[in-house]
């Protein structure tokens, strides 16, 4: 079995995927996660994840290019020199 | 205090962070889940009065940005009660106490909307004031909350963005649309002012103690003065606080006091919109009850 | 106006009262999860509108926003499937079901129309819809056994036939494997005809827009 291995470096950090290993099962995996990403005392933790555990989504349809939840989809500049000379505040 | 207990506050003052899975003092997991579950109660709560403009949002971009918003906010609600659930306290259950008026949501979303006015003020002021109090939980010492806070703070900052542009196309507009920007100004600037809450010495502050905070309530309020009065008065509008100014020698502002009595009547449950506001979350989880049932039947 | 431009219209008409239609459950869903999916369907759904409404305003000499907002109520070409009021979760459940089963069948008949600017739309619809249809057919198979779900399939089923031109209506009775409904019971539903809440939502949709007339917003 293939089990994906995510290590945290530090306390407060995310968990980030380190690599991969192969092992007949959970407790050689974590045997192995331990040997391979903690040997060095390098990790603060480990998650180990079968890798049939893990679901990839790697598909984020927008096909009308919404812009709305974007920071491109707002232009204030224009709009904000406009406010300012109505006002009388533009910096001279 | 067990000396254990001693270390771990030591540990926290130092700036050590926590994961879910580490031992905790029971006074810290109690606080942690009183101060999470009131944000995600927010979250939720936020979501109302916005909601009633969806239908009315006036542009389709405009409906789109707004439907966005609140969405987002349904989902920090979500972000944030898987939070407080890993800390033992079921979502449900936090519904529950919302609901009862047992648990307490922010102060800004006791109050009624009026006018498209409300909606930019709203969206630019009162997500500005809630950046300010969520970026600082970025160093929050319980480690899952401030790791959602990323992403709360990055959804938040299109929020403002989208309160700022439609302020700034009605200041550009009729006198009559200027007219409701000011007037919504009116009635958001006590909430917002009360916002922060009363300015409660550091040292006092059980919540700085664990450092589940790290930014004093008046700190965060005098972030949120020198950020964005400048910003409010550049548009020619007027901040209905006649003490309000800076005083250029010591850099903080002055203000007249906030109404502490209002915040504290408001959020104790006797906003002009809190009763009907939950009435319509009792409603809402009793019509879809049994939706959850099935769908929890199935799963299990 | 045309007959494509009035096609058009029909199409952007559905999708942007559906956009607001599922857009009332924001915040109120069965699940906090299915307040932000639904959301996200609101907001295609209404994407979609703005689109057809573009080119349809091109045609027009008018603006999307316009076509969406200033037209007098019985301008609309709505079906009244589309109309109805935030219903029970069961309901909403099976408008979206029914209609998603619809415009498949209306969005395919538009990719292999000969005209060029409203089948590559269509085609970039259809991509967006293709998770709709998912998220229809993940709550369908939860709700098969409820009665209730049952039943507002049944009560809605004459709608949804309304939303296709007719020609397209035993395709969408193949697919669903139901009868065509009578005429008679069909004609109620038939665009043209608006459901009862329909004033009451053109109102709503409306009122920011017609309180300062001309505004930018």
């Amino acid at each position: 079995m293939i089990y994906e291995v995510f290590r945290q470096e530090r306390k407060g950090q995310a968990f980030a995927h380190a690599g991969s290993l192969e092992a007949p099962n959970d407790e050689f995996a974590e045997e192995y996660a331990r040997e391979f990403y903690g040997r060095r005392q390098e990790s603060e933790a480990l998650w180990v994840v079968p890798r049939t555990a893990v679901h990839e989504i790697d598909d984020f349809v927008d096909e009308l290019g919404r812009n709305y939840h974007r920071v491109d989809g707002y232009s204030l500049k224009v709009k904000l020199k406009e406010a300012r000379d109505r006002a009388g505040t533009s910096p001279s | 205090m067990s000396a254990r207990e001693q270390e771990f506050v030591e540990y926290v003052q130092s700036g050590g962070q926590v994961e879910a899975t580490d031992w905790m003092p029971d006074d810290y997991r109690r606080l942690l889940i009183k101060f999470i579950e009131m944000h995600g109660n927010s979250e939720l709560m936020g979501v109302l009065p916005e909601r009633e403009w969806i239908l009315r949002a006036p542009t389709l971009q405009r409906k789109l940005a707004l439907t966005a918003k609140v969405q987002d906010e349904a989902g920090h609600s979500q972000l944030i009660y898987r939070v407080v659930e890993d800390l033992g306290k079921p979502r449900e259950e936090c519904l529950e106490d919302l609901i009862s008026g047992k648990s307490k949501f922010h102060n800004v979303f006791h109050y009624p909307t009026f006018t498209w006015g409300d909606v930019g003020v709203i969206a630019w002021l009162v997500d500005a004031a809630a950046i300010i109090s969520q970026k600082a939980l970025l160093k929050c010492s319980y480690a899952p909350y401030a790791r959602i806070m990323k992403k709360i703070c990055w959804e938040e900052s299109f929020h403002i963005l989208h309160g700022r542009d439609v302020v700034l196309t009605m200041m550009l507009g009729t006198d009559e649309q200027r007219e409701l920007v000011q007037e919504a100004l009116n009635r958001w600037w006590g909430p917002l002012m009360q916002f922060h809450g009363n300015p409660i010495p550091s040292g006092d502050d059980p919540m700085f103690h664990w450092r589940i905070k790290s930014q004093g309530n008046d700190e965060a309020r005098q972030q949120f003065l020198d950020g964005y009065v400048p910003q409010i008065w550049e548009l020619g509008l007027t901040v209905p606080d006649p003490e309000l100014r800076k005083d250029e020698e010591t850099g903080r502002w002055h203000f007249s006091e906030p109404d502490w009595a209002e915040l504290k009547h408001v959020v104790t449950g006797h906003g002009p919109k809190t009763q009907e506001r939950l009435e319509l979350r009792r409603i809402s989880r009793e019509e879809t009850e049994w939706v959850r049932k099935i769908v929890l039947a199935k799963a299990a | 106006m045309t007959e494509r431009a009035r096609a058009l219209l029909e199409y952007a008409d559905d999708e942007l009262i559906l956009g607001w239609r599922d857009s009332e459950w924001t915040g109120v869903a069965p699940f906090l999860e299915e307040d932000v999916a639904f959301s996200s369907i609101s907001q295609n759904e209404v994407g979609h509108a703005r689109a057809l409404y573009e080119i349809a305003a091109r045609e027009l000499g008018t603006t999307a926003d316009e076509l969406a907002f200033d037209r007098k109520p019985d301008e609309y070409r709505s079906a009244p499937l589309v109309e109805f009021r935030r219903m029970d979760w069961a309901a909403t459940i099976a408008r979206h079901v029914l209609y998603e089963a619809a415009d498949e069948i209306r969005v395919e008949a538009l990719k292999d129309s000969g005209d060029e600017e409203v089948a590559g739309l269509a085609a970039k619809m259809d991509r967006e819809e293709a998770y709709h249809r998912i998220h229809a057919q993940m709550w369908e198979e939860r709700l098969r056994g409820e009665p209730r779900f049952q039943a507002a399939l049944d009560e809605l089923w004459p709608a949804a036939v309304a939303v296709l031109p007719e020609e397209l209506r035993p395709e969408l009775a193949a697919r669903t494997g139901r009868d065509l409904p009578s005429n008679s019971l069909l004609l109620a539903h038939e665009r043209g005809s608006h459901a009862e809440e329909w004033p009451a939502l053109w109102e709503e949709m409306t009122e920011v827009r017609r309180s300062v007339p001309g505004a930018a917003w």
